[in-house]
């Protein structure tokens, strides 16, 4: 891929991301053999998907920046963050993807566009208040590997399926109910039996390919992450800044322990066991501590390595 | 029955695992050879004293064990109390196995006599390039360790950055602590 050189690779990470790109088409598969045996006006559906798909795909950095109520910046207004995008970009060697700021209090930044050459980077003016720069840099980084990984065109891709059989499901509701109601009687049961079926097939597609593409997604945070990592050489800054940004940063307490002790009745008690939760299914970034994981790995392989030169 | 203890509120505390104590010279090795740290030689058992004639005599009993120890290793001890209305036995000795013992001998005197519930914490003083202090806390009750780093400015702020990058560094040494809202800051440690 993408990922340049200096990359070294994760194959634990590949692999996963494969797998899950390969359920992803299978069931696309499936979902195309089930449409074609139930009778569907294939090529209806598949325009119509498509053109969705292809907006979404076209004009994802204009959706993304006026939901985001983001304006491009040049670089006179905003020297500092156009300085941080121009050193990463000459470092990671793709082209100089634009630059916004969005008018937010919630401390976020994201990617947007089709290709690195479309590319739009925004960060808010909350996220640009609370961190020092070396850790805007790690953040920005971050968002430029799901640049340079082309994740937008990934994700619209995966979301195809979901968004496909969405329409499907929608339409189900809309033309069948219009069918029904226009006194369509007379055709045999086997229709109705078949628009239910399709349905019901839709609603379930929809379902799983949620699932996958949310795991697809958290797969992508994880890479961007290390690509970043990797970039500006410093694991633990990007973490500091997640853990900022995340808010977990208050998660380290600064009341001291003496002090804490006196109020904490329940120190004894062991802390909720780590493991799968139901949340982490459904989110499409990692928990924090998946990624804090990650990153500590990162630190002490990269620390090896650099005691070693 | 664990629901009956529930019922009547009953908590069992863990047992302490001051085993983990002995992790602290591989870990200082470790940090040495990766971020440039070396032991201050000095380490600090914190511990809240209780009332009462026999925690008096263990404390005693202490010292007697305290100033053993010291001849045989050559460690220094001193005490000291805080303005939390804390005790803490301060220990100096060069030698990091040496002062790692002596630590683990005052976890364990105090803990076999039942005095488990006084034990806080257990601190091991290192120093960065330029002498900056960092930290190394062991939780007695919850028998893991975190690190703490005061940020160089001053004002009691703390270096999350390199304590996230400590964590990294310190991950397969010692049991570190999962829970980030438990790394309390030390404020005033009587080392080094």
């Amino acid at each position: 891929m993408s990922t340049g050189r200096g990359y070294p690779r994760d194959a634990g990470l590949a692999a996963r991301m494969t797998f899950v790109m390969f359920l992803l088409g299978l069931l696309y598969v499936a979902v195309m053999a089930g449409l074609i045996a139930a009778g569907v006006n294939f090529a209806f559906v598949f325009i119509l998907a498509g053109g969705l798909l292809f907006a979404q795909y076209y004009f994802s950095s204009k959706i993304a920046l006026f939901s985001m109520n983001a304006h491009e910046v040049t670089p006179a207004e905003a020297p500092q963050l156009h300085g941080i995008v121009d050193r990463l970009c000459a470092l990671a060697d793709m082209p100089k993807p634009r630059v916004a700021i969005a008018e937010s209090d919630v401390p976020n930044a994201f990617a947007t566009g089709r290709s690195p050459s479309d590319a739009v980077v925004c960060a808010t003016t909350g996220i640009l208040r609370r961190l020092e720069p070396a850790e805007l840099e790690a953040v920005l980084a971050h968002e430029l590997s799901h640049v340079a990984h082309r994740d937008v065109a990934v994700m619209t891709i995966a979301g195809f399926l979901g968004v496909a059989a969405g329409f499907i499901t929608r339409s189900m509701f809309w033309f069948g109910g219009g069918i029904g109601m226009g006194g369509g009687r007379d055709d045999d049961d086997d229709g109705a039996a078949q628009w239910l079926v399709i349905m019901l097939v839709s609603i379930l597609v929809y379902a799983i390919s949620f699932l996958l593409t949310r795991a697809l997604s958290r797969y992508r945070e994880l890479s961007a992450d290390r690509g970043a990592a990797i970039i500006t050489g410093a694991p633990a800054t990007l973490a500091s800044a997640l853990v900022k940004v995340t808010g977990a940063m208050g998660q380290i307490p600064t009341k001291d322990l003496r002090a804490a002790e006196a109020f904490n009745a329940f120190f004894f008690t062991p802390a909720i066991a780590p493991g799968f939760s139901i949340s982490s299914l459904f989110s499409t970034h990692p928990t924090l501590e998946h990624r804090l994981a990650q990153l500590a790995e990162l630190e002490r392989t990269m620390g090896h390595q650099g005691g070693g030169v | 029955m664990k629901w009956v203890d529930t019922i009547l509120g009953r908590t069992k505390p863990k047992a302490a695992n001051l085993d983990a104590l002995f992790a602290v010279p591989g870990a200082a090795i470790m940090l040495e050879a990766a971020l440039g740290l070396t032991s201050a030689g000095a380490a600090a058992v914190c511990f809240k004293p209780a009332s009462g004639y026999d925690f008096a005599s263990a404390c005693n009993e202490i010292d007697e064990l305290l100033a053993l120890a010291g001849k045989e290793s050559g460690s220094t001890v001193s005490q000291s109390e805080d303005s939390y209305g804390y005790h803490w036995i301060v220990v100096h000795d060069d030698d990091m196995s040496d002062l790692v013992t002596t630590v683990h001998m005052v976890n364990s005197s105090l803990a076999e006599r039942g005095y488990e519930n006084q034990l806080l914490a257990s601190v091991f003083a290192f120093r960065g390039d330029g002498g900056a202090v960092t930290y190394l806390v062991y939780l007695f009750k919850r028998g893991t360790f975190y690190p703490f780093v005061p940020a160089p400015g001053g004002g009691e702020k703390r270096d999350n950055q390199r304590e996230l990058q400590l964590q990294g560094a310190l991950t397969g040494e010692v049991p570190l602590e999962a829970d980030l809202t438990r790394w309390f800051p030390i404020w005033g440690a009587p080392v080094p």
